[in-house]
C-alpha cells in the first residue's frame, strides 16, 4: 500500500500524498468506525428511550434525535464537497477529486434520512408529510445536488475527466446552502427556526440538547469513516486499473511490434 | 467586444437556418400547455389558476431542449477548441452562448407565451407582467443552461443528465417568475417579484459565465 516518498515542500502537499493518505487512514479507520458506531448507539439509545418526552408532542420528538444530526450531516457534508472541489479546482489534486467523489453520495444518502424522517414527523404534527415549505423546499433542492453531482461524476468513460466539471458543479450548488441555513429566518414558514445554533443559549433543554449533541457526533464519525472507506476503495480501484492497464499493454506489446 | 458579437452573430445564423430546432422547442411548449386542459379538466377557472405556473413550467422546459447542441455540436466537430485559441476568453464564449440561446430559444418562446397562456384562460391583465417575468427568468436560464452544457461536455448521455444539473438551480428563477404572473393575475403590483428575477440574473450575469468557461476549458484539455 505505501508506495512513493511524499514530494517535500508544503505541508498541504504532505498530508495529500495517496500513500501517506492511504497509511493515515487505514490506521484510522478502524478507530473511526468503532467510535461512529459506540457514539451512534449511545446518542440515539439515550435519545429514543431516555431522555424525556415533550410535553407537547410526546414520544415524537424523539425522531428529533436522528432528523437533526441527519440535516446537520446533509449540510455539512456540502460544504465539505464544496471545499474539496475548490481544492480540486485550485490545487488540482487527485485526493481532493477523489474525497469530492466519496462525499456525495454519503452525503446524498444523509439528506434522504433528514427528508425522510422529516416527513416522518411532519405527518402526526403538521398533519401532512410534506410542505412546500422554504427549508423543506431547499432541502430537496440540495438533494438533487447530491444527486446531480453523482449523475455528473459518472457519466464520463475516463473517471479522471469527469473531475473539474463536477467541481464546478459543487460550487455552483453551493449557492443553495446559505439559502438552507437561513430559509426559516428570512421565509417565516411552517419549519420552526434554529434551537440549537443560536448566538445566546440553546432554545431547548439540557435534557433533549446532551443526547442531539452524542448522536450528532456520532453520525459525524459515521459520515468521517464512510468517506474514508470510500476513499480508500476509490485509490484502490484506480490502482487496480492501472495495474491491469499496465498488464494488457504488456501483454500486447510483442505481438504489435514488427518481425 | 467584436469577436463575441461575430460569435453571436455567426450563431444566429447557424439557427436561422435550422430553424427546425427553434421551432420544435416553440411546438413543444404550446403543446405542453395544451396538455393540461386535458389532464385537469377544461374547468377555465381551474386553469385561470394554475395557468402562470403551468406556462412558466412549460417555458422552462422548452427552453432545455436546444441546450443539448448549444455548444454540443461544436464540441464534436472541433470548433469549440479553435473559439478556445482564438484568443476570446472561455467566459466569453460562454456568454456569447448564453446570449445566442437567449435570442434563438427564449425569444421566439417570448413569443408563444401569450398563445399558450390564452389557451389556458391567464387574464389579459397579465400578460405584460407574464412577457416581462419570463424575459428576465429565460436570461437566468440561458446563463445556467450554458454553464449545465459546458459541464455535461463529453458525458454519455449529456441530454438526459442536462436537467438534473439545471433544473434544481432554475426554481429561484421558476418561483419568483411564477408569482410576479400571479400577482399580476390578482391585480396586485408584479414589481417586487420582477425585481427579485433581475437580482438573479445580475448575479447570475458575471458568475455562470465563468463557470461555463471554466467547464469549456476542462472539456477541451
Amino acid at each position: 500500500m505505501d508506495g512513493n516518498a511524499a514530494p517535500r515542500g508544503s505541508s498541504l502537499h504532505r498530508f495529500a500524498n495517496p500513500g501517506r493518505f492511504m497509511r493515515l487512514s487505514g490506521a484510522m479507520l478502524p478507530w473511526l468506525a468503532a467510535l461512529a458506531i459506540a457514539v451512534s448507539a449511545l446518542g440515539l439509545v439515550w435519545g429514543l428511550a431516555f431522555a424525556p418526552r415533550d410535553w407537547q408532542q410526546g414520544d415524537t420528538v424523539r425522531i428529533m434525535y436522528v432528523h437533526v444530526p441527519a440535516a446537520w450531516m446533509a449540510m455539512g457534508g456540502y460544504l465539505g464537497l464544496a471545499v474539496a472541489s475548490f481544492v480540486s479546482l485550485v490545487w488540482r489534486h487527485p485526493l481532493a477529486d477523489i474525497a469530492a467523489a466519496a462525499i456525495a453520495p454519503v452525503g446524498a444518502v444523509f439528506t434522504a434520512i433528514c427528508l425522510i424522517t422529516g416527513s416522518l414527523w411532519g405527518k402526526p404534527m403538521w398533519g401532512t408529510w410534506w410542505v412546500w415549505d422554504a427549508r423543506l423546499t431547499s432541502v430537496l433542492v440540495l438533494f438533487f445536488l447530491y444527486l446531480g453531482h453523482i449523475a455528473l461524476t459518472a457519466a464520463f468513460d475516463e473517471p479522471d475527466r469527469a473531475a473539474r466539471p463536477a467541481a464546478i458543479l459543487a460550487l455552483i450548488g453551493a449557492v443553495n446552502l446559505p439559502i438552507i441555513k437561513f430559509s426559516v429566518e428570512w421565509w417565516n414558514t411552517l419549519h420552526q427556526p434554529a434551537s440549537v445554533t443560536r448566538l445566546d443559549a440553546p432554545a431547548i433543554h439540557m435534557d433533549i440538547l446532551w443526547p442531539l449533541l452524542v448522536a450528532a457526533a456520532g453520525f459525524l464519525f459515521a459520515f468521517a469513516s464512510l468517506v474514508l472507506l470510500r476513499m480508500r476503495t476509490a485509490i484502490l480501484e484506480r490502482r487496480a486499473r492501472a495495474l491491469m492497464l499496465a498488464r494488457a499493454a504488456a501483454a500486447r506489446l510483442p505481438e504489435a511490434m514488427p518481425a | 467586444m467584436t469577436p463575441m458579437l461575430a460569435l453571436i452573430r455567426r450563431d444566429l445564423a447557424l439557427a436561422r437556418r435550422n430553424a427546425g430546432d427553434t421551432l420544435a422547442a416553440v411546438a413543444f411548449f404550446l403543446l405542453a400547455c395544451g396538455l393540461f386542459p386535458f389532464g385537469v379538466g377544461p374547468d377555465p377557472a381551474v386553469l385561470a389558476r394554475i395557468a402562470p405556473g403551468v406556462v412558466w413550467v412549460a417555458a422552462l422546459l422548452a427552453a432545455l431542449l436546444p441546450l443539448d447542441r448549444l455548444l454540443g455540436a461544436d464540441y464534436e466537430d472541433g470548433t469549440l477548441d479553435q473559439l478556445l485559441v482564438s484568443g476570446l476568453h472561455p467566459a466569453a464564449v460562454a456568454a456569447a452562448k448564453a446570449v445566442a440561446h437567449w435570442l434563438a430559444t427564449a425569444l421566439p418562446l417570448l413569443i408563444a407565451a401569450p398563445f399558450g397562456a390564452v389557451m389556458l384562460n391567464l387574464p389579459l391583465g397579465a400578460m405584460p407582467a407574464l412577457l416581462a417575468a419570463l424575459a428576465l427568468g429565460m436570461g437566468v436560464l440561458s446563463l445556467l443552461g450554458t454553464a449545465g452544457a459546458a459541464l455535461t461536455l463529453g458525458a454519455r448521455r449529456g441530454g438526459v443528465l442536462l436537467p438534473l444539473l439545471v433544473l434544481p438551480l432554475a426554481i429561484p428563477a421558476l418561483i419568483f417568475g411564477a408569482a410576479a404572473v400571479e400577482a399580476a393575475a390578482l391585480g396586485l403590483p408584479a414589481r417586487p417579484h420582477l425585481a427579485m428575477l433581475a437580482a438573479m440574473l445580475a448575479a447570475s450575469l458575471p458568475l455562470a459565465p465563468l463557470a461555463a468557461g471554466a467547464g469549456l476549458r476542462a472539456a477541451v484539455e
